[in-house]
């Protein structure tokens, strides 16, 4: 066998130049197929938190473009920046706009801009809120939904990209979601609460603070902490624009 | 002709077969050989992730052993382990965006561990120790078979952890909510990797009780 140091460079650079071919041409021929997949998967998110269920992959886009009567993007003080009613809202840049580059920007006291989508379900208008926090091992992520009066939660939706399966992984299943449906995010006087989550149960709350809590989940403390830390960050990057609808109300 | 026919070894003979028989016993990466622990403790908490893991570690190992067998006889013997991983990661890399395109439900749901076939100590064993040295047919049968035997505990340790742990299998619930009025509860323990290595050594224990060759002296 030649082992000679010139051999071993010429094959570890042919090697290396056909690994490289295959997997970038791999990409390339796959990534229209992966973006489909995501926006898909974001669509069901922003559905699944309206309460709508069931809606296959093919049917998505369909009834994402049915449900979803408007998107606004929203700036830091609550103004509405752009807003799309129209049509090809899958193209649309509150669909398109990066979350993590957003909140990254807010914790630099950056100005941002956030997207909000509102639904008609029912006849009746539901505000569907993308979120983007942290977990324990990675970034967990969802959508939470309003009624109009912008308090009260229809449903959420939560995803994550690597929680523990059985403990924190256990945000995205039915039990812990629906949880959070009736519950507010305003106390009586109308100052913010968010959502908390509670180690060892809501009971634990005092009686009136328990419509503004939920129950961690046990084994998952961290990405409980998670969520509850992402409602809060979220909800309140949204005040100013709630605010301002009040106000035109 | 006849004659050449007759001196090759046939596909499936007995020699090949043990191949693949052998390592779900006798020869099991996990139990025996003791390799791709991590793995077995971080995707066995529920059976599904378990299953599709075993598949997408099948796939990687049967089509690396065979990469690996039919350059073998090219390989510089000094940067042969940088190789086998080259191979090996393109493999995984390629498993995972095509899952991603189009069975994206299920490559979500393994998420981080596809990408730690890698790191399965598996994969790299069987290409040093077998595919190394062998024809790319007997390497191709010996890919699967130690797939199969790791796949197979995999499976037998995610259905006691799934069971014991969550009361469901296949995320159905198996155990009646009788049991719970009664004050039954899921061992949470099970969830937890501490509990799968406990398992995976119960198997060992029950294995080698069984077959005592397997014994150190």
């Amino acid at each position: 066998m030649n082992n000679s140091n010139g051999y071993i460079l010429r094959y570890a650079a042919i090697m290396v130049i056909i690994a490289a071919a295959l997997l970038s041409s791999a990409a390339m021929l796959l990534k229209p197929f992966q973006e489909r997949n995501m926006a898909i998967e974001k669509m069901g998110g922003i559905l699944d938190a309206a309460g709508i269920h069931g809606v296959t992959t093919d049917d998505m886009i369909a009834s994402f473009n049915k449900y979803v009567t408007e998107e606004v993007v929203i700036n830091q003080e609550g103004k509405v920046v752009e807003e799309y009613k129209e049509g090809a809202k899958e193209n649309g840049k509150a669909f398109a706009l990066g979350l993590k580059e957003q909140y990254y920007n807010k914790s630099q006291g950056k100005p941002y801009e956030l997207p909000l989508y509102i639904l008609t379900k029912d006849d009746e208008t539901v505000y569907i809120i993308p979120m983007l926090g942290t977990g324990l091992w990675g970034p967990i992520w969802g959508n939470i939904a309003l009624k109009s009066d912008l308090n009260t939660v229809v449903g959420v939706y939560f995803d994550h990209k690597g929680e523990t399966p059985g403990l924190g992984a256990e945000i995205t299943t039915d039990p812990f979601k629906k949880q959070f449906v009736g519950k507010k995010i305003f106390d009586d006087k109308g100052n913010f609460t968010s959502i908390e989550v509670v180690k060892g149960g809501a009971q634990k709350l005092p009686k009136n603070m328990q419509i503004h809590g939920v129950d961690a989940i046990s084994g998952g403390t961290i990405t409980s902490k998670g969520v509850d830390a992402m409602l809060k960050n979220v909800l309140e990057s949204y005040l100013p624009y709630f605010n301002q609808i009040r106000k035109n109300k | 002709m006849s004659a050449e026919t007759k001196e090759r070894e046939p596909l499936f003979s007995a020699k090949n077969m043990k191949l693949v028989t052998k390592p779900l016993n006798m020869d099991n990466p996990i139990t025996v050989q003791v390799l791709g622990i991590c793995s077995a403790l971080a995707v066995t908490a529920k059976l599904k992730p378990a299953i599709v893991m075993s598949i997408s570690v099948m796939v990687v190992l049967a089509v690396s052993n065979v990469v690996v067998s039919l350059l073998r006889n090219g390989i510089p013997q000094r940067i042969r382990i940088i190789v086998q991983l080259v191979v090996i990661a393109t493999m995984v890399i390629l498993v995972d965006q095509v899952l991603k395109a189009f069975v994206y439900d299920i490559s979500k749901q393994l998420s981080v561990f596809v990408g730690l076939i890698i790191t399965n100590c598996i994969l790299m064993g069987r290409l040093e120790a077998f595919a190394m040295g062998n024809k790319p047919w007997p390497a191709f049968l010996d890919g699967i078979g130690n797939a199969l035997g790791y796949g197979l505990i995999l499976v037998i340790i995610a259905f006691f952890r799934e069971l014991l742990g969550s009361g469901t299998l296949f995320d159905y619930h198996v155990i009646p909510q009788a049991f719970y009025d009664f004050g039954y509860k899921n061992n949470g323990l099970m969830i937890l990797p501490p509990m799968a290595l406990i398992t995976v050594g119960v198997i060992i224990w029950i294995q080698r009780n069984r077959n005592r060759d397997l014994i150190e002296k």
